[in-house]
């Protein structure tokens, strides 16, 4: 057992970090000089609040969509709640490629919907729009990729809410959009913020999905770390962005911690 | 009381059938489109086999599958393993840290990891290769079998191993005998967790393969970066069939794990 | 037969048990009976072998039980959650004993099926545990932990998951089945209606120390201390003073009563000044619009001040004139509808001087 937990950090656990510090550490200067570099070249850093952005936006859209579905399913009777939730994780099992390339399709300038939509613009005498290459695009990518990390938590938190707080509000006077508001959606603030951090951190270092319906304007932080390793292999640049990447993930992660552990709650990863 | 805000409003259940009708649309167009009898997926042609029989003829995604399915067996197993010790291990000493080290690398973004173990293959000299993929998926899948072995033996009544040993088995005999069979669903279930988790991954893969081996995935990417072809739908609906009968496997064997 | 010597079990500053001393006889029912956190599970864990003793010994026939672990020792426990393995039948659970203790298959296969028998159960044998009846799970979990005749039987809080009616039933078959099979047990409760029902000898525990040994009988009737008069049943306790002792009564002034004639305690001599506790019963009180004095008796006016119907019995709390509550309880056995008193009726209220015990 020893053994396995040893082989398991030296493999990469904490070895992250580590690595980072020593690729640059070997030469003091240089590590200075990447550091620099990310601070001095703007676009680094505009790319970075970029990320951030289309990740924050990912995880809002998330929780717009994935509430009502949550809520669905834990008020459904007990009989059909495994059914619907098997049917929410279904899609989520199928290859991450494969659901980056059905939105290619649907995105693609022959598609359907480009075209649906520029009769419509072109009704109203604007210009032809392309959905392919866009922000657009790529947000809605992230959102579908991820939207059942945020849906599991979510329902997990739901379900274990407990029916008589309702009956209780009702009863003393609350109409449904009251009990919602000040009974249910406080209660679920934890499921939020764990399904927030499932949701937030992989889509803010995902390349794949930019890569492939991004085009240039797309690009996100993710994609230029990709970049630094495979295309220009400047590691240490690399690293620096990556270690930054990190050490966003891990203040996320107990700023979730946080917020999450007053109600006790696991966060429902799959 | 019957009118209970408890009940999924129609509203409610109109809005999640939206969303269940965004998870699924885009998949039913992959799959609809890969009978298709045209180039381009923009507008249905007529049905067809052709597209299959092309993919069967392309003999580098047959390799390439081929190489998935021997990293995937591989890993599964050798993560199963290991991954089992780890959740034995957390569970026994209890301590924080243990657990943050087997388990956080599964809230790691993918790329984190996989330049990571990029970068610690290149210092040991490890060749990027079949055998650095193997590794990689190893060390990303312990976490998820960990977690599997772990939360069932959370869940398992700690009084039944005491008393197995108070009716007078050795401890050896209360693990071989109590613990390791009612452990069984959550090894099997996190083994073959691993198996779909590594024969689907591609971000970790694609920092780890090195020039000369590919999976499927890489092959998908290849393939999609260049042009969007019927093909791929092919692929990609054959993988998602691959992955169904898996996780019908699995959830006829713990039907809990899914949920996790 | 088991001896219990000094024992203490510490949890890092939290002592569970403090020098514990007990003697369990062969054949005997013997019940460890507590509020929670009063160490009694701790004290049946050290015995089974599950946690180790901090100082002092465990003796079984003479013999130190400290060094043995649980599976080297003769006795079983039959757990609170019943621990049935759920991943085999009825059978092989019990069997589970039998086969660690290497016995021949065909005789494993006899004895199975003679404890089914004698649980009433043998037509359960290839069932699995999830199949079973809260009360069936619990026979099997009695017929596993008793099928290879262990020295000494623990049972913790077995009827505990089990409804009111079921609970009654299992009581007089756990009963009858010690009396069978006169294995020695060692059942843990925290109910002490259990307690005094089922065992031959209780031993009331708090706070990791044992407040008092005693048949059931004695227990309810002379309680050593407030804690056990109070544990176990109602109980009007009266905190007092000793005015003067000698002659065949004590008397003692007691805060809004004033002084009275008591028993003196055979078990404890008290001394003038001494301050104690008159226990007192609420069967004991006689209760009636108005009473005489009879010889003997103390009496005292008050009025109803709250009253529990409760079908057999009524409760009535007396607020005496001087505001002193007494609990006094009268049996509802006239025939029709009974209903003796009201809130603020003027009452009376006697007892015997050797009605109340007297508790230091």
């Amino acid at each position: 057992m020893l053994f396995a937990s040893f082989r398991y950090s030296g493999e990469y656990g904490g070895l992250a970090p580590w690595y980072y510090i020593e690729d640059g550490g070997f030469t003091l200067d240089l590590t200075l000089e990447n550091w620099r570099r990310l601070f001095e070249t703007e676009i680094y850093l505009s790319l970075l609040i970029k990320s951030l952005t289309y990740a924050l936006l990912t995880t809002l859209i998330c929780v717009l969509m994935a509430y009502p579905l949550a809520l669905m399913i834990a008020r459904s009777s007990k009989r059909y709640r495994d059914l619907l939730l098997l049917l929410v994780i279904l899609p989520f099992w199928s290859n991450f490629l494969v659901r980056i390339y059905a939105w290619m399709i649907i995105f693609s300038p022959q598609g359907a919907l480009t075209a649906a939509l520029n009769v419509v613009t072109s009704a109203l005498g604007l210009e032809p729009i392309s959905l392919m290459f866009s922000s657009t695009a790529v947000i809605t990518c992230l959102v579908y990729v991820h939207l059942p990390f945020m849906i599991l938590p979510l329902y997990a938190n739901l379900e274990k809410h407990d029916n008589r707080l309702l009956d209780a509000a009702q009863d003393l006077g609350a109409n449904r959009f009251q009990c919602f508001w000040l009974i249910t959606w406080p209660l679920s603030l934890p499921g939020i913020y764990a399904g927030a951090v499932l949701v937030f951190i992989p889509s803010l270092g995902i390349f794949a999905i930019p890569d492939l319906l991004g085009g240039t304007n797309g690009i996100m932080i993710g994609n230029v770390i990709k970049q630094q390793f495979v295309e220009s292999r400047d590691w240490p640049f690399g690293s620096v962005l990556s270690l930054v990447l990190t050490a966003i993930t891990l203040l996320l992660v107990l700023l979730a911690a946080k917020l999450g552990r007053p109600a006790g709650e696991d966060n429902g990863k799959k | 009381m019957v009118k209970n805000s408890a009940y999924p409003s129609k509203a409610l259940i109109s809005a999640g059938t939206l969303v269940y009708l965004f998870l699924y649309l885009p998949l039913v167009v992959v799959v609809l489109f890969s009978f298709n009898d045209s180039k381009l997926n923009a507008e249905w042609v007529g049905f067809t086999w052709k597209w299959y029989e092309k993919l069967f003829q392309n003999g580098e995604i047959l390799h390439a599958a081929a190489n998935s399915l021997i990293i995937a067996t591989i890993s599964a197993l050798l993560a199963t393993v290991l991954g089992t010790l780890a959740g034995l291990a957390i569970h026994r000493f209890r301590q924080k840290w243990l657990s943050a080290l087997v388990l956080g690398p599964i809230a790691m973004p993918d790329i984190l990891i996989g330049v990571s173990l990029l970068l610690m293959f290149i210092l040991f000299n490890v060749t990027l290769g079949m055998t650095s993929i193997i590794l990689a998926h190893v060390s990303f899948c312990i976490g998820f079998v960990a977690l599997a072995v772990q939360s069932r033996l959370s869940g398992m009544d700690q009084s039944l191993v005491e008393a197995a040993r108070d009716l007078g088995a050795l401890p050896t005999q209360a693990f071989r005998l109590v613990t390791l069979p009612l452990l069984k669903p959550g090894i099997i279930a996190g083994g073959m967790m691993a198996f779909t988790l590594s024969i689907d991954d591609f971000v970790i893969t694609f920092f780890t393969a090195g020039v000369g081996s590919s999976t499927l995935p890489l092959e998908i990417y290849s393939m999609v970066k260049i042009a969007v072809t019927p093909e791929v739908n092919a692929v990609s609906t054959l993988l998602m069939l691959v992955t169904l009968i898996i996780i019908t496997a699995l959830s006829r064997i713990s039907p809990m794990v899914l949920r996790q | 037969m088991l001896e219990i010597i000094d024992v203490s079990r510490r949890f890092g500053d939290f002592v569970a048990l403090d020098k514990v001393s007990l003697h369990i006889q062969a054949g005997e029912f013997f019940t460890l009976l507590g509020p929670s956190g009063c160490g009694k599970t701790t004290l049946l864990r050290l015995i089974a072998g599950f946690d180790h003793v901090d100082e002092g010994e465990i003796l079984l026939d003479g013999k130190s039980l400290t060094a043995l672990t649980p599976e080297q020792r003769p006795v079983h426990t039959v757990f609170q959650n019943y621990a049935l393995f759920p991943h085999m039948t009825v059978a092989e659970n019990i069997a589970f004993p039998l086969r660690m203790a290497k016995t021949a298959k065909p005789v494993i296969d006899l004895m199975v099926r003679e404890i089914l028998e004698d649980v009433r159960l043998p037509d359960k044998a290839n069932h699995y545990p999830n199949e079973l009846s809260g009360g069936q799970k619990q026979r099997i979990a009695i017929a596993r932990a008793l099928v290879n005749r262990p020295r000494l039987l623990l049972l913790d809080e077995p009827l505990s998951a089990l409804d009111a009616k079921l609970r009654e039933q299992m009581q007089i078959e756990l009963i009858n089945l010690q009396k069978e099979v006169g294995i020695t047990f060692v059942y843990v409760t925290h109910d002490q209606g259990e307690a005094l029902a089922l065992s031959h000898r209780i031993a009331v525990m708090n706070k990791g120390e044992i407040s008092q040994i005693d048949e059931p009988s004695v227990l309810y009737s002379c309680p050593d201390n407030r804690f056990v008069a109070d544990f176990i049943g109602q109980c009007n306790l009266l905190d007092a003073t000793v005015i003067s002792v000698g002659g065949r009564h004590l008397r003692i002034a007691i805060n809004g009563l004033g002084e009275l004639d008591v028993c003196p305690n055979p078990e404890i001599d008290f001394a003038e000044g001494d301050s104690c506790a008159l226990t007192l019963r609420p069967e004991k009180i006689r209760l009636a619009a108005t009473l005489t004095k009879e010889d003997d008796e103390v009496l005292f006016s008050g009025k109803v001040h709250d009253m529990l119907y409760l079908g057999d019995v009524t409760v009535y709390i007396i607020e005496l004139a001087s505001g002193v509550l007494i609990e006094a309880m009268l049996a509802n056995d006239a025939p029709g509808r009974t209903r003796l008193f009201d809130t603020d009726d003027a009452v009376q209220i006697a007892w015997r001087t050797d009605a109340g015990h007297l508790v230091p």
